[in-house]
This record gives C-alpha cells, sequence and structure tokens, in this order.
C-alpha cells in the first residue's frame, strides 16, 4: 500500500483517534471555548504546592480522563508519547511515574501534540502498536518563569505578545476502528524555517513561514483541492500570526479565506486582554481534543488540516542574540465513514 | 493592522531564510514586512499613564516627607523613612499582586521610582520561594533587580573617577 506521497507526505491507513480529553485553565474556562472543554481548572495550582506539580498533575488527570471516556485499563495502552514546553519536559516524563506503558518524550515547543500525533501514527500504522495515548500541554505559570518574568513584576506587554494557555489534552490512537471518532489519513512532519525575527514577543510572526511551508507542501504533494476540506487550523500562530500565514498563503496560490482558524487566536475573548491570543502547546491539544473531536461526533467535519505550530528558542539563545527557528507539522483529519 | 498591498511574500521568504549555524543577519525583507503589519503600542497612551503613575506615586512621597515633618522629624530622615515606607508598601502591594497589575499599563510609571525596584525584587522572592530559601529565594531574588545594582554602582564609580580628576 501507498506510504508516502510526493516529498514529505506520509500516508495512513489505519490510524483512529478513538477518543479525546481536555483539561483547561481558569482563563481559558472563561474564554470563548470554556464549555467544549471536559474538564476545568478553578485554582491554577490544581492543589499542588507548586506551578510545576500543578502541570504534572494536570497531565496524569488528562490520561486517567481519557482512559476512563475510552472504558480502555491503563495496561492496554501500549506506548505514550508526548511533552511539554518544561525544560527537559519534566511535567509529561514526571506524570508517567504512574503508568507502565513505554513513554517516548516529544519536544517541538507549541508542535508537540501534531508531532505526537504524527509520531503515534506511524506507530500504529506501521503495525507496532495498537493503542497509543498522545498528550501535550502547557501551564502559563510555569513556562512564564522560564521563558519571561516572575508572575507578580510589573511589566508593560507588547501589542504582539500572546498568552501561554494553561491546560492539557490527550487522545487515544488505535488500529481499532471501533468506536472511533475520526481518522488520521495524511502527515507531514515539517521542516525548520527561520527568517530572522529575533523578537521573542512576536511568536506568531515567526512561526507562520514555517505554518506556510507545511502547508504548501502538504498541497503540492497530494494536489488536493481545498474545497474538499471544512477547516484548517493552525496551532498557536494568535490574530497577527493568522493575518500573516493568509497573506502567505495567498502569495502561494492557496486561499483559505474564512475556512482557516488558529487555535491560539479562538481560545480567549477580546476583554481577557491577551493581546494577539493564545500560546503554547496547549493551545492545539485543548482545541483539538475538545472543540474539533465535538465537530466530528457531530458530523459537522468531514476533512480538515491541523498544522502544529513551534517556535523552537530558548531563553538562553535569545540572549545570545540569536533569531527564533521555527517548525510546523501537518495532519490530515477525516470522518470515519 | 496596515494591509500592504504590491508585495509578494514569496520572495521576501526566499530572500530572508536563514540556513547557516552562524546566525549574525542584522535585518531580513520579512523583518521589515513583519514590523509593518504589526499594531503598535501607542505612544500617547503609554506616556500618559506612565507619568499619571509615575507622577501619583512621587505625590504620595511627598506626602509622606510632609507628615514626618509635622510630626518633628529632621528633613533627611524624613525622606529616608519615605523612602522605606514605600518600599514596604510596593512590597506589600506585590505580595497581593496589586503592583502586576499596575505595570501592565504604567509601565516605566510603577518602575522607575523607588518602588519598582521593591516590586523587582519581591517578585522573583515570592516566584522562587518552591525552589527553597538557599537556591531558590537566595539565588533567584537579584534576577531582575542585580543589573540595576550592578550599573548603579559602576555608573557611581565612573562619575566618581571622573568628578575626581576634574576636580569640580
Amino acid at each position: 500500500m501507498q506510504k508516502q506521497m510526493g516529498k514529505q507526505t506520509l500516508v495512513f491507513n489505519n490510524v483512529f483517534v478513538k477518543e479525546g480529553f481536555s483539561v483547561a485553565g481558569p482563563k481559558e474556562k472563561h474564554g470563548l471555548l470554556g464549555d467544549c472543554f471536559d474538564f476545568c481548572l478553578d485554582d491554577d495550582k490544581f492543589g499542588e504546592k507548586s506551578f510545576e506539580k500543578a502541570e504534572c498533575k494536570m497531565f496524569k488527570f488528562a490520561i486517567d480522563g481519557v482512559l476512563n471516556k475510552a472504558n480502555l485499563q491503563p495496561d492496554q495502552i501500549e506506548t505514550m508519547l508526548g511533552g511539554d514546553l518544561l525544560n527537559q519536559i519534566v511535567s509529561v516524563s514526571f506524570a508517567m511515574r504512574a503508568y507502565n506503558s513505554s513513554f517516548l518524550g516529544l519536544y517541538n515547543a507549541c508542535g508537540t501534540f501534531a508531532e505526537s500525533l504524527l509520531v503515534g501514527s506511524c506507530l500504529i500504522d506501521g503495525g507496532y502498536k495498537n493503542n497509543i495515548v498522545c498528550i501535550s500541554g502547557s501551564h502559563f505559570s510555569t513556562a512564564e518563569r522560564q521563558y519571561r518574568y516572575p508572575l507578580e513584576l510589573g511589566v508593560l506587554r507588547s501589542p504582539v505578545t500572546q498568552w501561554t494557555a494553561t491546560g492539557s489534552g490527550a487522545s487515544i490512537l488505535s488500529k481499532d476502528k471501533m468506536g472511533a471518532i475520526c481518522q488520521i489519513t495524511k502527515g507531514v512532519a515539517g521542516r525548520v524555517v527561520d527568517l530572522g525575527i529575533k523578537d521573542v514577543n512576536n511568536m506568531g510572526a515567526a512561526m507562520a513561514p514555517a505554518a506556510c511551508d507545511t502547508i504548501v507542501q502538504f498541497f503540492n504533494d497530494t494536489n488536493e483541492k481545498i474545497q474538499n476540506y471544512d477547516a484548517v487550523f493552525t496551532g498557536d500562530l494568535g490574530k497577527l500570526g493568522k493575518k500573516i500565514l493568509t497573506d502567505l498563503l495567498k502569495d502561494n496560490d492557496l486561499c483559505f479565506e474564512d475556512k482557516l482558524f488558529d487555535c491560539g487566536a479562538m481560545l480567549y475573548k477580546q476583554e481577557q486582554q491577551t493581546f494577539q491570543g493564545g500560546s503554547g502547546a496547549a493551545c492545539s491539544a485543548i482545541v483539538f481534543n475538545s472543540f474539533i473531536l465535538n465537530k466530528f461526533k457531530e458530523k459537522q467535519y468531514k476533512k480538515i488540516l491541523l498544522a502544529g505550530t513551534g517556535a523552537l528558542l530558548s531563553p538562553l539563545t535569545s540572549f545570545q542574540g540569536e533569531s527564533v527557528p521555527c517548525i510546523a507539522h501537518c495532519l490530515e483529519v477525516c470522518s470515519c465513514c | 493592522m496596515k494591509e500592504i498591498k504590491n508585495i509578494n511574500t514569496k520572495e521576501i521568504i526566499e530572500q530572508s531564510k536563514i540556513k547557516s549555524y552562524k546566525n549574525d543577519v542584522k535585518k531580513t525583507p520579512y523583518m521589515d514586512y513583519v514590523f509593518n503589519v504589526s499594531p503598535k503600542s501607542s505612544h500617547f497612551k503609554n506616556l500618559f499613564w506612565a507619568y499619571f503613575v509615575g507622577g501619583l506615586i512621587c505625590a504620595l512621597g511627598q506626602i509622606i516627607i510632609d507628615l514626618l515633618v509635622q510630626n518633628g522629624i529632621e528633613d533627611k530622615v524624613a525622606s529616608v523613612f519615605a523612602s522605606c515606607i514605600l518600599v514596604a508598601l510596593a512590597a506589600c502591594a506585590t505580595g497581593l499582586g496589586i503592583y502586576d497589575k499596575l505595570g501592565r499599563f504604567a509601565g516605566a510609571g510603577s518602575t522607575v521610582p523607588i518602588t519598582g525596584f521593591s516590586n523587582a525584587m519581591v517578585a522573583p522572592a515570592i516566584e522562587f520561594r518552591s525552589e527553597g530559601m538557599i537556591y531558590g529565594l537566595g539565588a533567584k531574588m537579584f534576577t531582575v533587580a542585580g543589573p540595576v545594582v550592578v550599573n548603579g554602582v559602576v555608573i557611581s564609580c565612573a562619575i566618581a573617577i571622573i568628578h575626581l580628576l576634574l576636580g569640580v
């Protein structure tokens, strides 16, 4: 059976998304998608002593939630894939202490969720695994102290900044079609694109060309038509990044018009003062596992693209004057029938 | 957001790609493009709030000095006391989560006065308390305020040397 199309596109035949579970923070709860999430925290410490512990607990909660929803036991999951934004991806790794499944830690910054779906799809379609949990997420307070300033420091935020979303999303990928919500049919592993943006506040502008590169590659490889897609979701470009991406795609003769959505830009209300919207590994994970899967359940979507975007920087490299290399991974998700 | 007509972004991207690990590019065409489409912060609004809040903090300081002097405290001692009181107030405001909300619109108006220095010390102290008293609080307390102290000392020395040489 055909496994690859064109230069970069992988074709999957038997990868089904069985169930998804999303945990969101208090700010996201009061945002635009507040009703979609499976569980929302009232307190962003989640009853723990530190924010890092809270993030770790959030991951555990999401995994237990998705297993419960899919009626699976933890030992039926052979492998878990995932990552978060913290150094050495500690939150997910620490959450894995509670499980006996094998674990592959992944990191592509905010594109980690798309990356985990892509790797998971390869493992399932290759016949190596039957059930896989893909998980990713982030926490505002842990990311903020690692990448920016202490929480209580009074600083003026630039109008191009985004707000790191708090939440975690877990999906179960399975080779078994029974009870599946949708299936993953194609995937593109992206290339690193760097156009020299050094402003660490303006992540959307840095990531938009990477998203454009991957989406254009997908359409070149597959010769698909835009009309066949109900929506194209990008990870966390924010409002400005989405606008830039629209312009970039237009010059590549891809015009999505109102079909282009950004998971980060759709999370918050205007009055929540997040400027360009959400960012972080949580954006695509919680939106996919709530909003997008719900749309598939309600049969409103037949075929969509999900392009997870990630800015591959660390505070160290930005202080050394480096620009921000970015990446995007793209997946085609179809309804099962 | 501004609309820019007649620009082909495809060319901009091709010209801007950084391929070397030696990233010493100063400016790429894409950076110009992004600068043009990005929303700018409103200078008038920011300046207004910075002067307004900064002025209020200074006025509060003066009120404290006047009250102290009225109660029979010497001028010089009164201003030292006023600084201490402002620092303590700002530390409390930081702990209660008020000062960061103020800083979000006041900008330099809340960071330049002595209260901003207090905020820059207390905020990391709260934040890194979870890593313990020595490696957390002790080590990280000066992450934001440290450069201010270092530069303050260096520049004071430089000015002292100039003063000595010129004998003014």
